[in-house]
């Protein structure tokens, strides 16, 4: 136990120490985990801790990813894809692993070993790529979609390439049977369908997304509102992880790939109202896994090895990169790929990846590729993974801002006008829901009321479940960039907690807050809000002009004597909230007090007739110049 | 019997002393439609169509305000802007208004003869209606002569009134009952109350 602590200080710590300097110096986080992992690994030998065996546990962080980025993608955005999936990833695929298998062969490698050295270095890195992408919000563009439309491809296909290496098997290294190592690998095939028959397996497999796909539509409803009904955060993050980790077994169990089932598991998500819930609660064990993975990968460098054989695995590695890169290159070329997005997919994916490492322990294991040789390709797998956050800082630094003048930022027409976030949807935030949509605006909708949630579906009104004071989930529903945030929770309390955190996190997001009272009104105001409606003044004022009315006063006079007392209003209340001081009780506050004294006084005054404090404007319109005035001749009306 | 509507348009009811008299008098009449513009749309949220339908149902259209600054009170420009739609009152399709007869009653704070080349104002009032006048011509409409009070801040004193309210009836109830001779002004400059052309009446 006591072991146990110290490692995982030992990570943590080499984590929260690298990342941060990384980060400051425009490296970007990959890189920070990659070193802190080389810095430590002396320490990790000493305390005798296996490596290899914690970077099989992070790679679920990678699985985590994917159900992240599956939530991110509706099934219709997956279905546009398709072109580029296929294409795009297709081509790669095929064409990185003849061209490796080709050196390969060239450098005295037998067929069967070069094409499985081949397709282990055709993959590329999903959780550095991916992290990257997001972490310099390129996702959206050009180069960051076709990237991932290729990553995802490669996800894909390392499956039928689990089903296809053992196939290449060389009798001469056979030594132990390939199923016993199947259960290592996160995504070999697992013991339970080993046993059955071509058809069975495919049945079971079809079963296994069924119950995925199915279960995703038609049971995580219920069983968030069950979940919902508890009002427990920790509950719904147990179910959150169960759900991840459940499905990640479940195609485990069936030989499948657990991050396609669990991408799958996100996709049929994506379109459920508890998907910011979800986001937000599975994001910081991704986060976690994914450096520890990184870690690793630095950690497990055998600098030994490298130092032996150094000329030899640096030219393998740069003919690797180059390899690749000129192919994605040409893919770019050829699917129209253009300017900094060209470079972007070309330097980002030059790498070879995780999944390497994984297929790499596979073909030892099935005796496709000799120990001697994966072990140096192990070296060039990492080398190259470490040289990725290098070619990023060459594109940001060199590529990008070559592009920027000649690239007009117009085809990305989608988040043009920017999201709005609205805060609470019951009798107030639903107004303001539905006259934002009626205008062809773009809102997200958090609600906690599970019950609220299933109403408003029933009448195709999207909203997603989840406490918008949380600021983790006010980030996975895109508060940074977003354009607006409507505050209309019910609580005090929590609205003007939500401006502060707000305001001084986001400050280009525009707020407008609902506020209960006049007291509430100088609270939003010190927290930073701008734009404040109090949720009953209109109504009262209108109420009022109605009596007005409905006591004689002409239509329009009614209007303009409630105009004038609005303006009144507004006028005291931004005064007295600029007096207002929430750390000052207010009986304390003398400037505070005098001022309301003031205001109280006309207020009085103008009750009871005594002057038209709020009338002014209205006796100023249109008032016929007086007779006996000397001018009035010349009138000009 | 023809159908006659009244809008009338003031926003500062309760200063006005000349047009609420005429309001007065035109709303109590039977037989024609009173409309009170600013208090049918105190927020200037006009009903295009309800106010579309209005002019189909009407033969003379009346507009009665007071001049401010040369021209009309904001709502009735408003009304214009929104109510005299292309393909409606103009243009291709916009016959609808073709034939119909359109009344200025309006009240001036100058006296008559400031309404002269010589005078402070230094044009006839026609002038100052042209823009008016034009709209009701694109639209195919008859532009009447306008019927005028002029030094409408002395008149409620000086007895004037008084004379201007009961012709501004007669005005409207010949034009009700098909009495009222629009021949007889053709080409005139004003509508006067002392010599309203109505016919019957010796």
């Amino acid at each position: 136990m006591g072991d146990f602590l110290a490692i995982a200080f030992l990570f943590l710590a080499a984590g929260v120490l690298s990342v941060p300097i990384a980060s400051r110096l425009g490296l970007g986080s990959v890189l920070g985990y990659l070193i802190a992992g080389i810095l430590i690994s002396p320490l990790l030998e000493q305390l005798d801790v296996d490596v290899v065996s914690v970077q099989h546990f992070a790679e679920f962080g990678v699985v985590m990813m994917l159900f992240l980025v599956g939530l991110e993608l509706e099934p219709r955005l997956l279905w546009q894809m398709k072109a580029r999936l296929l294409g795009l990833g297709g081509l790669q695929v095929a064409a990185t692993t003849l061209g490796v298998m080709a050196i390969a062969m060239a450098l005295g490698q037998p067929w069967s070993v070069a094409l499985a050295i081949g397709m282990v270095l055709a993959l590329s890195s999903t959780a550095i790529v991916l992290q990257t992408l997001n972490e310099k919000g390129l996702m959206r563009s050009d180069g960051g979609g076709s990237a991932f439309s290729v990553l995802l491809f490669q996800d894909i296909a390392v499956i039928p390439m689990l089903a296809f290496l053992p196939l290449l098997a060389i009798p001469e290294i056979a030594g132990t049977g390939a199923g016993e190592l199947a259960g290592e690998s996160h995504a070999a095939g697992g013991s339970f369908v080993e046993h059955l028959a071509g058809w069975q397996r495919a049945l079971v497999t079809v079963a296994a997304i069924a119950i995925v796909v199915g279960g995703g539509s038609y049971l995580t409803r219920p069983l968030f509102r069950f979940i919902a009904m508890a009002h427990l955060r920790e509950i719904f993050t147990a179910v959150a992880l169960m759900i991840v980790v459940g499905i990640a077994s479940l195609m485990t169990l069936v030989g499948l790939s657990p991050a396609l089932g669990t991408f799958l598991a996100g996709v049929v998500l994506a379109n459920s109202e508890y998907r910011h819930e979800l986001e937000s609660n599975i994001d910081p064990f991704k986060g976690l896994l994914l450096g520890l993975f990184f870690i690793t990968v630095g950690a497990a460098i055998d600098f030994e090895l490298l130092f032996s054989d150094l000329g030899l695995v640096l030219a393998l590695t740069a003919a690797l990169m180059v390899l690749k890169g000129l192919v994605l290159f040409v893919l770019a070329v050829v699917f129209h790929i253009r300017g900094a997005d060209r470079w972007l997919f070309t330097l980002g994916l030059a790498q070879a990846g995780e999944f390497g490492f994984v297929l790499l322990a596979f073909t030892v294991a099935s005796n496709v590729i000799p120990a001697a040789v994966a072990d140096q390709l192990l070296l060039v797998i990492a080398l190259s993974m470490l040289l990725t956050p290098a070619l990023f800082i060459l594109y940001d630094k060199l590529i990008a801002p070559a592009f920027s003048d000649a690239q007009s930022r117009a085809p990305d027409d989608i988040d043009d006008q920017g999201k709005v976030i609205i805060a609470g949807v019951g009798r107030f935030g639903g107004i303001v829901n539905r006259i934002l949509l009626a205008s062809g605006y773009k809102t997200i909708v958090l609600d906690y009321h599970a019950e609220h949630l299933e109403n408003l579906r029933v009448f195709g009104i999207k909203v997603f479940y989840g406490d918008a004071m949380r600021p983790d989930l006010l980030r996975a529903a895109g508060i940074e960039d977003a354009r607006m945030l409507v505050i209309a929770i019910d609580g005090k309390e929590q609205a003007t907690e939500m401006v502060q955190h707000v305001t001084q996190n986001y400050p280009h997001v525009y707020i407008v807050a609902r506020a209960f009272d006049r007291h509430h009104v100088y609270e939003l105001w010190a927290a930073g809000a701008r734009d404040i409606i109090r949720e009953n003044f209109d109504g009262a004022v209108r109420a009022g002009r109605s009596a007005l009315e409905a006591l004689g006063a002409h239509p329009y006079e009614a209007e303009r004597q409630t105009q004038g007392f609005v303006e009144n209003d507004k006028r005291a209340i931004r005064e007295l909230a600029e007096l207002y001081d929430p750390d000052v009780p207010v009986h304390a506050n003398e400037a505070y007090v005098a001022r309301t004294k003031e205001f109280l006084k006309s207020h009085e005054d103008a009750m009871r007739g005594n002057s038209d404090a709020f009338g002014i404007r209205n006796e100023r319109g249109w008032v016929p110049p007086p007779l006996d005035d000397p001018e009035s001749a010349q009138s000009n009306r | 019997m023809s159908r006659v509507i009244v809008y009338f348009a003031h926003p500062g009811h309760k200063h006005s002393r000349a047009n609420r008299a005429m309001a007065v008098a035109a709303r109590t009449l039977e037989g024609i439609t009173f409309v009170d513009l600013y208090s049918e749309y105190p927020r200037f949220n006009i009903d295009i169509e309800l106010e579309q339908r209005r002019l189909l149902d009407h033969d003379v259209i009346v507009f009665q305000f007071p001049m401010f600054w040369y021209s009309t009170p904001a709502l009735v420009k408003e009304w214009e802007d929104l109510v005299l739609e292309h393909g409606f009152a103009y243009g291709a399709g916009g016959d609808n208004l073709a034939g119909k007869r359109l009344l200025l009653a309006i009240t001036a704070a100058g006296p008559v003869d400031a309404y002269q080349p010589d005078g402070y104002q230094r044009h006839p009032i026609r002038t100052f209606l042209t823009p008016l006048e034009q709209t009701a011509t694109l639209c195919q409409m008859n532009f009447l002569p306008p019927y005028v009070l002029f030094s409408s801040l002395s008149a409620p004193t000086d007895g004037s009134l008084d004379t201007h309210v009961a012709n501004y009836r007669t005005l409207l109830e010949s034009m009700r009952d098909d009495r009222f001779d629009f021949a007889a002004v053709a080409g005139r400059d004003l509508i006067r109350g002392s010599e309203l052309p109505v016919k019957g009446v010796t």
